[in-house]
């Protein structure tokens, strides 16, 4: 298949796939950052994660909106603004959720799949009702548009720049308070041990109730980010959610590092496979390489040591 | 829960249960409804043998598959190209580029059979590889994964991945497969019309013999010794393990037979629906056919024939006066299930009902007071984290 190219095609096709595939992986560790705090720390599987994504890129959408018809003169900044808003709605709803459904199912964590799956349809049905069933994109500001030719046959696009540099902005945002402060001590405490965690005073529920609500809280600004590169329908959760359960899987689950390496590699192997193949079959290979993968070694790529 | 020196397998309860569920199929349902709607509830039926695997496997075994539509989709291809070969003889097809070959295969520029079709020629083949295909694909996946001691979510996200590969594959190989749109068109099998009203009635009653007969083989597994293993391994792994017992293979046993009743539903919905498609085999019907079990009542072998035919007539009446409705009716049907009545309608059931009908019931009194009723099955705690 790479007889058709010369040396610098071949190149050229690698770093503009490659750079398709940072995209990927871009939205792939925003979306799988909120899952890994979610299911990797707490043991809940949030079928609606993908939902909670896509509040927050119609928080992004309205914003855009609201800025372009009273605001237009602060326009260039609106993106900050909704993505500070779309990290409130998600979080908050999230939490609410948790407060309502999830906190009773600690016990049970395949209950937690079903019980998320029939919230992420219920919320397809309110954004179908509410927002309508058409796809809505938003209106990118000025300085978002166009690319940066680096040689004559590569491009980057800003947008895309620019969704890389968040994604790298909160990955360290997450580490940080996952790994640096008292909080993230108590969430890990929580998760390692939760009975020995409330003897020494950790508020269990508050700490499950908060992580829950960060989790998703990351969805949203994932969704914020992506409108950035794509347009919004009430389904379109659900196109990423398998892929993204997979990316905190294979990485193993509890580890972070795990999670950025994995979506990086799948990512990758997905879009420079797209180029030779059609995408169905690059899609295909791709799950099906990461399924056998997992059959090999079902821990993952990084495992934490925890002694239990 | 065993009663010891019970030589037959069926409890009178059990008995009486399976009686009333023949005459209501056999008797009640043809006398009652038209034509039409009982073309519908045979194809809930369908969907039935799913929900009957899926009690064995996730109520029993405490295995939740989220790819029982992969098996589902397995079974009903299998028949679909055996009808559709039927159908695409060289006289039906010869307006085409090259007579005798499927017509989406034609329309996709393929001018020869695709090796794997060959054997679908053959009616005997085509009834083997319908309970086959999916047990040796299930056996494939089940032992890498049970031998690794993978289970329960990591199961069940794995497996939903291999119904979101299974879809995209099919969808995308659209000269092979049908693409989209499934296989269509399927006219006879062995030369017998399956396309007018009489067919279809026949059809019905072959598909309620199957699933009485598959009831039969779910009651026998559940109690015999096996299915007592498999409780005990879903309730406490590790005792069972450190018993001897290689836990894997019952593992791997109860996935390849939940594997098997989904393809025969599968196959028996090709033969009454007439055609087959990938919407039947992705995540969401995959998910959509663990709901009738958990509605149902996970443990309760007749409870999830009826959660499929519950759940299959709201799905339709709701979808016909209040489409957006349905969506939320479900969910909020997934929800309330899990939270609120874990046992699902057979649950209730034996709180509620069958305590005042008497001494035949009297096993559910005796075992209620043994659990009490409030505590949920032992489903979600007992699924071993993966990967420790």
């Amino acid at each position: 298949m790479f007889s058709d190219y010369s040396l610098a095609e071949l190149g050229s096709i690698f770093v503009m796939q490659g750079f398709a595939g940072l995209i990927l992986f871009s939205v792939f560790v925003l979306m799988a950052l909120g899952l890994a705090i979610i299911f990797g720390q707490m043991g809940v599987i949030n079928m609606a994660h993908g939902e909670f994504m896509i509040l927050g890129a119609y928080v992004t959408y309205f914003t855009s909106q609201f800025f372009l018809n009273y605001l237009p003169g602060l326009f260039g900044i609106y993106f900050f603004i909704a993505m500070i808003l779309a990290f409130i709605a998600a979080g908050a709803l999230g939490m609410a959720v948790e407060w309502l459904m999830i906190r009773r199912l600690y016990k049970r964590p395949l209950d937690t799949l079903l019980a998320t799956w029939g919230l992420s349809l219920i919320l397809q049905q309110i954004y179908r009702s509410v927002f309508g069933p058409r796809e809505v994109g938003v209106e990118l500001p000025g300085w978002m548009m166009g690319s940066l030719p680096v040689t004559d046959s590569i491009e980057m696009q800003i947008n895309g720049l620019f969704v890389m540099g968040l994604t790298i902005c909160i990955t360290i945002a997450v580490a940080l308070l996952m790994y640096r402060s008292n909080w993230g001590i108590q969430v890990r405490a929580v998760v390692q041990n939760r009975i020995m965690a409330g003897a020494v005073g950790i508020n269990t529920e508050k700490v499950d109730r908060y992580t829950f609500g960060l989790g998703c809280g990351i969805a949203g600004v994932a969704g914020s980010a992506f409108t950035m590169i794509g347009s919004t329908g009430p389904t379109s959760g659900q196109l990423y959610i398998v892929d993204t359960f997979l990316v905190v899987v294979f990485g193993g689950a509890q580890s972070l590092l795990g999670t950025i390496a994995s979506a990086f590699t799948i990512s990758q192997a997905q879009s420079t496979l797209e180029f030779f193949l059609s995408g169905s079959m690059a899609k295909v290979l791709t799950l099906l390489g990461v399924v056998i993968i997992l059959m090999l070694r079902p821990q993952g790529l990084f495992v934490i040591k925890v002694r239990r | 829960m065993t009663q010891s020196g019970r030589t037959f397998f069926l409890r009178p309860r059990d008995m009486i249960g399976i009686v009333i569920l023949a005459f209501l199929l056999i008797v009640v349902l043809p006398l009652t409804l038209d034509n039409f709607r009982l073309q519908f509830v045979g194809k809930y039926l369908t969907y039935a043998f799913v929900a009957l695997g899926l009690v064995l496997c996730w109520g029993y075994a405490g295995i939740l598959s989220l790819g029982q539509g992969v098996f589902f989709g397995l079974g009903g291809y299998c028949m679909a190209m055996f009808l559709k070969l039927e159908a695409s003889s060289v006289a039906n097809t010869k307006i085409q580029t090259t007579p005798g070959i499927p017509d989406f295969m034609d329309w996709n520029q393929i001018t020869a059979l695709p090796w794997f079709w060959e054997p679908f020629r053959s009616f005997p083949f085509t009834v083997l590889a319908v309970v086959l295909v999916p047990a040796i694909f299930a056996f494939i996946v089940g032992f890498a994964l049970f031998k690794r001691r993978v289970g329960g979510v990591y199961f069940a996200i794995i497996t939903q991945a291999l119904a979101a590969i299974m879809t995209i594959l099919i969808v995308g190989q659209q000269g092979y497969t049908g693409g989209i749109n499934g296989i269509t068109d399927l006219r006879t099998l062995n030369g017998w019309d399956i396309r007018t009203d009489s067919a279809k009635t026949v059809l019905y009653f072959v598909c309620v013999g199957l699933l009485i007969a598959c009831i039969l083989i779910a009651y026998f597994v559940k109690s015999s010794k096996l299915g007592r293993i498999l409780v005990a391994m879903r309730d406490k792994e590790d005792r069972v393990r450190f018993s001897g017992y290689d836990v894997s293979n019952f593992k791997v046993f109860v996935f390849c037979l939940a594997a098997s009743l989904s393809a025969i539903g599968g196959a028996m919905f090709t033969l009454q629906v007439g055609f087959m498609s990938p919407s039947f085999v992705g995540i969401v019907p995959s998910i959509e056919m663990v709901i009738y079990t958990a509605v149902g009542g996970r443990l309760s072998i007749l409870g999830a024939i009826y959660g499929t035919l519950l759940v299959n007539w709201a799905k339709t009446s709701f979808s016909e006066t209040f489409p957006e409705l349905w969506l939320l009716g479900l969910g909020g049907l997934f929800i309330a299930v899990v939270l609120a009545f874990p046992n699902g309608i057979a649950g209730l059931w034996q709180t509620y009902v069958a305590p005042r009908l008497g001494p035949l019931f009297s096993d559910a009194v005796k075992r209620r007071d043994a659990t009490p009723p409030a505590t949920p099955p032992a489903s979600g705690p007992v699924a071993p984290a993966a990967a420790e």
